[in-house]
């Protein structure tokens, strides 16, 4: 159960129940879909990108406790932030959850996903949402599939 | 059985079937699983293997192994022997009238596919239809499809109900004069739904239509008779029949395989071959074209053996009451809801909880050195009827018994907790 706890933290259990910036976007003016067939899982992501920066970003969807976690900390890390920066962001999280040497210097909150690591057939849960929401960052109404 | 088999039978006929001894017949069940018990729940998937059955592999490779067939030297003739004499006893096993009528295959996969591109392309034409049913596993889905995209055939699909049954109703509506063949699950692989075999076959060819049964998830639970289930072919894995990975048959009656053309061309296959034209081989050997799994059918042929000497009528009663004693602990957790609720059911418990997706239950589940499958079991379009992207589902061998069971409610109980639901 302890090694539960280092993929589970109390931040992913709470993310998964409370999704932050969950829900339709009325502002956006981008969307993309994610599923992941291996779980069924389903995301939407929206955005509202103003210029070359990411003003808002919403996500809806189903899926287990690390995908809507991962979802839900994507949001608050990428808003504001501008499209170079978030692909960076993605970068150095998928190396961060695929056991590689992360420059972690602007991973922040999502450190608590590093558990993931360990279960490899649990990164791509965690990466869904980051997948959407490059799908949206290169054009609209794009769909991506993980496996 | 032949005497042979009967006098080797272990020691169970005629007693009660004794779980606990069968496990031992079982190695990989007494290793232990992230520091805890192994508690194997997905038999569905691929079942365990006994102990004869690896012997019979290792012994292959260790004292008989070439390649099979047209071979003047001995070590080839012992491996077609034993290869051979596997074929025999899956065909005594399953009852066939002869072993030409057992092809071996990969698994059912591969022999639903055999008769999509066989039997389908040789004898349907746009407008003919195949009926299935709102339960099947992709297998026997898409070889349909492929041919629906090929032929321009009509795939028609019998819904099922909410406690995961056929209805029946619907079932007989749709067929007609233009069905041209039935080909439904035995035992649906995420409901654990156990179809009225004999009575759809009988629908089935009342309608003028042939009738294929996907054995895969049956024939591990029940004694299957081919003859007595009346149907005209009968596909199945030999890896969920406690057997080796890579074999599985294909029985079919052998006049509907006589008239089919192969399917795959080469080796094996053959009588003889010029340039100008090549005359096929005699059943099987038409539809088995290249080198087989030598050893692999060998060790089917061991599977096979092993349980022709269980006492099956208590193996199916134990199996049954094992399934309801898990059942009815599942229900009676809070928040956890079956899927597929069918009055007859074997070996899969399909389920939810509220508020936890399955994958999450899965990772729980495991900590605690319990393996059941998480998703949508190759099943998509019953997901879909039940409006659920998943399920963790637990399923079940002659292996299984009422501790798994009890291990696995204590383990739902620990995936409630952890999530605080």
């Amino acid at each position: 159960m302890s090694d539960l706890r280092e993929l589970y933290q109390e931040v992913i259990l709470d993310h998964s129940r409370h999704p932050r910036n969950f829900g339709k976007c009325p502002t956006c003016n981008r969307d993309a879909k994610g599923h992941n067939p291996l779980c069924g899982d389903r995301i939407t992501v929206e955005l509202d990108l103003e210029g070359d920066t990411i003003k808002d970003v919403h996500f809806q969807g189903q899926g287990c406790a690390i995908s809507v976690a991962s979802a839900s900390l994507m949001t608050e890390m990428v808003k504001g932030k501008s499209v170079a920066e978030a692909k960076k962001l993605f970068d150095q999280f998928h190396t961060l959850v695929t056991g590689g040497e992360a420059d972690g210097a602007d991973l922040d909150k999502l450190e608590v996903l590093a558990g993931v690591r360990d279960y490899p057939v649990r990164v791509k849960c965690a990466t869904l949402a980051w997948h959407t929401l490059a799908a949206a960052l290169e054009g609209n109404h794009i769909q991506v599939a993980t496996e | 059985m032949t005497e042979t088999a009967r006098k080797t039978a272990p020691l169970l006929r005629n007693v009660k079937f004794d779980v606990e001894r069968v496990r031992t017949d079982f190695p990989i069940l007494a290793k232990p699983m992230r520091g805890k018990p192994l508690v194997f729940l997905d038999s569905a998937a691929s079942a365990q293997k006994p102990q004869a059955v690896i012997d019979a592999v290792s012994r292959t490779y260790e004292q008989d192994y070439a390649n099979v067939h047209r071979a003047v030297y001995e070590l080839s003739d012992r491996a077609t022997a034993l290869y051979e004499g596997a074929r025999k006893k899956v065909a005594r096993y399953i009852n066939a009238r002869s072993e030409r009528e057992v092809i071996y295959v990969r698994g059912t996969t591969e022999a639903i596919n055999l008769v999509a591109q066989s039997w389908g392309r040789a004898n349907l034409k746009a407008g003919d239809e195949i009926l299935i049913t709102g339960m099947e596993h992709h297998s026997n889905i898409v070889p349909w499809q492929m041919l629906r995209d090929t032929l321009g055939v009509k795939l028609v699909v019998a819904p099922i109900d909410l406690n995961g049954d056929l209805i029946m109703d619907e079932f007989r509506k749709r067929l007609s004069s233009r069905t041209r063949l039935v080909a439904f699950a035995h035992v649906s692989n995420a409901l654990g739904t156990v179809n009225p075999v004999e009575e759809l076959v009988a629908l089935a060819h009342k309608a003028g239509a042939l009738a294929l049964v996907d054995g895969a998830q049956g024939i591990p639970h029940f004694r299957v008779d081919v003859q007595a289930l009346g149907c005209d072919f009968y596909a199945f894995s030999g890896h969920k029949l406690y057997g080796p990975t890579g074999t599985g048959a294909l029985w079919g009656r052998e006049e509907l395989l006589n008239a089919m053309p192969p399917w795959q061309g080469g080796g094996d296959m053959i009588r003889s071959v010029t340039f100008e034209k090549t005359e096929y081989n005699d059943l099987p050997y038409k539809f088995e074209a290249g080198t087989p799994a030598i050893a692999d059918a060998i060790g089917l042929g061991a599977a096979v053996d092993y349980l022709e000497a269980l006492p099956w009528d208590v193996v199916e009663a134990h199996e049954a009451e094992v399934l309801a004693y898990g059942a009815e602990l599942m229900r009676a957790i809070p928040g956890v809801k079956l899927i597929g609720e069918s009055k007859r059911k074997a070996g899969v418990l399909s389920f939810v909880i509220d508020g936890i997706h399955p994958h999450d239950i899965g990772t729980v589940l495991d900590s605690e050195g319990i393996a059941v499958r998480t998703g949508h079991h190759c099943a998509q379009p019953v997901m879909d009827f039940f409006g659920i992207p998943a399920t963790a589902r637990a399923s079940l061998g002659l292996y299984t018994n009422r501790a798994d069971m009890e291990a696995l409610a204590r383990g739902v109980h620990k995936v409630k907790e952890f999530f605080h639901v």
